[in-house]
């Protein structure tokens, strides 16, 4: 347990510990959404970012969020809710990241990071980063979080009151490519995707009600991410992988809401 | 007869053409009006008209500029397993200003996909009627109800109907007939599969 209070990683541990619930949570909403493809797809062009960014001379930061914000705006612009345009955002995404890596010796270095997950590198201006996207999130998604339920269960309502739902869709979007694009580069693609993918798709069956599902997604995201920094630092192993391991290791927990449902207990009286 | 809420008359909608023959009809607040006809007579396309999603061929068709619409679908969303409960949706849609009927109240913790289709069809037609919508509009409020879960509708609908408009649209003539003060009939247009200009019984 000393390696998570080591001055020398405690950056790198409180900057995922800030992103991994934000991840989780927003995956909620996502899942609601029927998009939670969109997070590989936004962490795979922001690895394609920082690989360009890492050839020109760039912040790799700055070539990710921007990259991933490009995406980000292709889908608003596009207005499209499926999953057809995240699937070309992450062959996209692929490809870029691969290639340019493999003609670039500095490329090669941050597409390793974006692979890997290499979060015991990362410093304070992620810190910083992030702290600034968790102000953000806690402060925009509670406005949000009505208009994006509503939405999804009495979508007619927004076009019988000729009510734009474009600026509050575009301020989600906009926080979910943010997170998504800070999480791939401090935690790896894979972890990102896993991040938001994985504690949303448990707690479905098992939570009560909408708040204790996002709740319980970031504690589950919050308890994973732990665990997986401790072993990756133990066992001197990458953190993105490891973190994606330990998130699989939670699936079973889904049988629980199984089981709750075969009971019927929570059946109405009608 | 309290204020007008919407007037139409001689209206034809539909999308890329006419869809129904000429209907006139009045909502004022306070009223239950009932869409009555055949299948593909465009009752829903005049709901839809209301709301902006199909267009006037011909006719007019004059809202109250203060009219604030709370609508529900013929089909609505399937959520399939998802963790919202009754009271997730009431709260979303803002529909928990007026006092909840009893019959409503051991749903609120239960979640959604674990309700029946009526249990679940009678919560949407409260996110309707709960909120301060003064125009309501119902495509087959009907839909998924056995006999007894009518009842149950008939009840919101009595209840969530003071101090709004309400426009209901079904092929459940006789479910109109018993819940409506006026049952307003579509046809579809000359060709279709009916007859007879819209008139009101």
């Amino acid at each position: 347990m000393n390696g998570l209070l080591d001055a020398m990683f405690l950056d790198a541990f409180l900057t995922g510990l800030l992103l991994a619930p934000l991840a989780a949570a927003l995956g909620c909403w996502l899942r609601l959404r029927g998009e939670w493809l969109s997070s590989l797809a936004y962490a795979q062009l922001a690895g394609a970012g920082g690989v360009l960014g890492a050839v020109f001379h760039w912040p790799v930061m700055a070539g990710a969020v921007a990259a991933a914000l490009l995406g980000g705006g292709l889908k608003g612009m596009l207005q499209h809710t499926g999953n057809q345009v995240f699937g070309f955002m992450i062959l996209l995404g692929w490809c870029v990241t691969l290639l340019v890596a493999a003609n670039h010796p500095a490329a090669d270095l941050a597409g390793r990071m974006f692979l890997d997950g290499q979060i015991l590198f990362v410093g304070r201006t992620q810190l910083w980063a992030s702290v600034g996207l968790a102000a953000l999130v806690l402060t925009i998604m509670p406005l949000l979080s009505r208009h994006l339920l509503r939405q999804r269960l009495q979508p007619a309502h927004y076009d019988a009151h000729r009510q734009g739902l474009r600026p509050f869709m575009l301020l989600f979007d906009l926080l979910v490519v943010l997170a998504v694009a800070l999480c791939a580069l401090v935690m790896g693609v894979m972890a990102s995707f896993a991040l938001v993918m994985l504690p949303a798709w448990l707690v479905w069956s098992l939570a009560s009600h909408w708040r204790a599902a996002w709740l319980m997604a970031a504690a589950l995201a919050l308890l994973a991410y732990c665990a997986a920094f401790y072993l990756s630092l133990v066992l001197d192993q990458p953190f993105g992988p490891v973190l994606v391991a330990v998130l699989l290791c939670l699936l079973p927990l889904r049988l629980l809401g199984r089981h709750g449902r075969a009971s019927g207990g929570q059946r109405g009286d009608l | 007869m309290s204020a007008g809420l919407l007037r139409a008359r001689e209206l034809v909608v539909g999308y890329g053409h006419g869809v129904c023959q000429p209907v006139s009809f009045t909502l004022a607040l306070g009223e239950c009006l009932g869409l009555a006809g055949p299948n593909g007579a465009g009752k829903s396309t005049v709901l839809a008209a209301l709301t902006g999603g199909a267009r006037i061929f011909s006719g007019t068709l004059n809202l109250d500029p203060v009219v604030s619409v709370s609508l529900l679908e013929q089909h609505p969303p399937n959520l399939g397993e998802c963790p919202l409960t009754g009271r997730d949706l009431l709260t979303a849609c803002q529909a928990l200003s007026r006092p909840l009927p009893d019959i409503l109240a051991p749903l609120l913790k239960c979640r959604l996909d674990r309700l029946s289709g009526g249990q679940q069809q009678l919560l949407r037609v409260w996110a309707c009627l709960g909120g301060e919508a003064n125009l309501v509009l119902m495509d087959e409020p009907t839909n998924h109800l056995d006999p007894q879960t009518r009842q149950s509708l008939a009840d919101l609908l009595h209840r969530g109907r003071q101090g709004r408009g309400v426009m209901l649209v079904s092929h459940d003539r006789e479910f109109l007939v018993r819940v409506c003060d006026r049952v307003v009939e579509v046809m579809p247009e000359p060709g279709g599969p009916g007859s007879g200009a819209g008139r009101a019984s």
